[in-house]
């Protein structure tokens, strides 16, 4: 973000957040940023949402990978 | 008291859920899945198939309990994902860098965004009630799953690498030759369309 402009649109604010996941963002890319949520809900949910989404990819990742022995334990051995 | 050996104690241990496990129609549609998931990274059907058959048999033989189908899918994905982490990692791909980049490009931003940059009113994100309750539901994980199958191919490829593989960005610029400003741009389109998904196809319906 080369000039200094205190305002930006949504397509980069939402580029902005959708960076913030995946590098760590300069001081005057967050100074924008925050200026920009702060007055756009819109763009306040993305971020929110596509924080949501990132959860949501790790517990896809590994659902139930700790699978602890679940409650269901059919076929007991006495049944023979 | 009583003589231990009295009793036949052969209590057997409680099978590995063999009847859910080994039922054929389970068993070829996760293969599917697990075929489409290791091609859509690899770009290579033999590769692919090679690298589920070993992520099977390794989660078969493994002698690992599970509870039910859904932990041993998610086991057996756990396997491929690194089968198919360390063949990209080997296995520079040369390939279609030019054309990954092109679906990239032709995804515009028009859908979201008018030309000013603002929201278009219809694409302006409005609050999800209690996103994490939708976490414990099984139709969730459904409708997510359709949302993923409906991106364009390298934009799936990319985004998964990073969002289910947890590549590293540097590794998947390398991996999949591409810049890194062509990640963001690439990343920023993904999840465009997979929050605009999940909204459309669940949260607008569960409101």
């Amino acid at each position: 973000m080369g000039k200094h402009r205190v305002m930006i649109s949504c397509d980069e604010a939402t580029r902005l957040l959708s960076d913030a996941l995946d590098r760590p963002l300069g001081a005057g890319e967050r100074t924008v940023l925050r200026m920009h949520t702060w007055l756009c809900s819109g763009c306040r949910q993305f971020g929110a949402q596509v924080g949501f989404i990132r959860q949501a990819m790790r517990g896809f990742a590994d659902r139930r990978d700790g699978e602890d022995d679940g409650p269901d334990e059919r076929n007991p051995p006495s049944a023979r | 008291m009583p003589a231990p050996l009295s009793a036949p104690a052969n209590v057997p241990e409680p099978e590995p859920a063999p009847d859910s496990l080994t039922d054929a129609g389970f068993v070829a549609s996760l293969r599917q899945q697990m075929v489409k998931f290791a091609r859509l990274h690899l770009g290579d059907s033999h590769l692919a198939e090679d690298a589920v058959q070993e992520a099977l048999i390794g989660a078969w033989s493994g002698g690992k309990r599970f509870a039910g189908r859904s932990a041993f899918k998610t086991w057996v994905f756990a396997i491929l994902k690194h089968k198919v982490a360390d063949l990209l990692r080997h296995k520079q791909r040369v390939v279609d860098a030019g054309s990954l980049l092109k679906e990239g490009e032709a995804q515009s931003l028009d859908d979201f965004f008018d030309d000013k940059g603002h929201w278009l009113q219809e694409a302006q994100p409005a609050a999800w009630l209690c996103p994490e309750a939708s976490l414990a539901q099984q139709q969730f994980w459904a409708v997510l799953e359709v949302c993923l199958d409906g991106m364009p191919a390298a934009q799936a490829r990319v985004f998964m690498m990073r969002e289910f593989m947890d590549f590293e960005t540097d590794e998947i610029c390398a991996t999949v030759g591409i810049s890194n400003s062509n990640f963001f741009v690439m990343m920023h389109r993904a999840r465009l369309r997979l929050r605009e998904c999940l909204d459309q196809r669940w949260f607008a319906k569960e409101a």
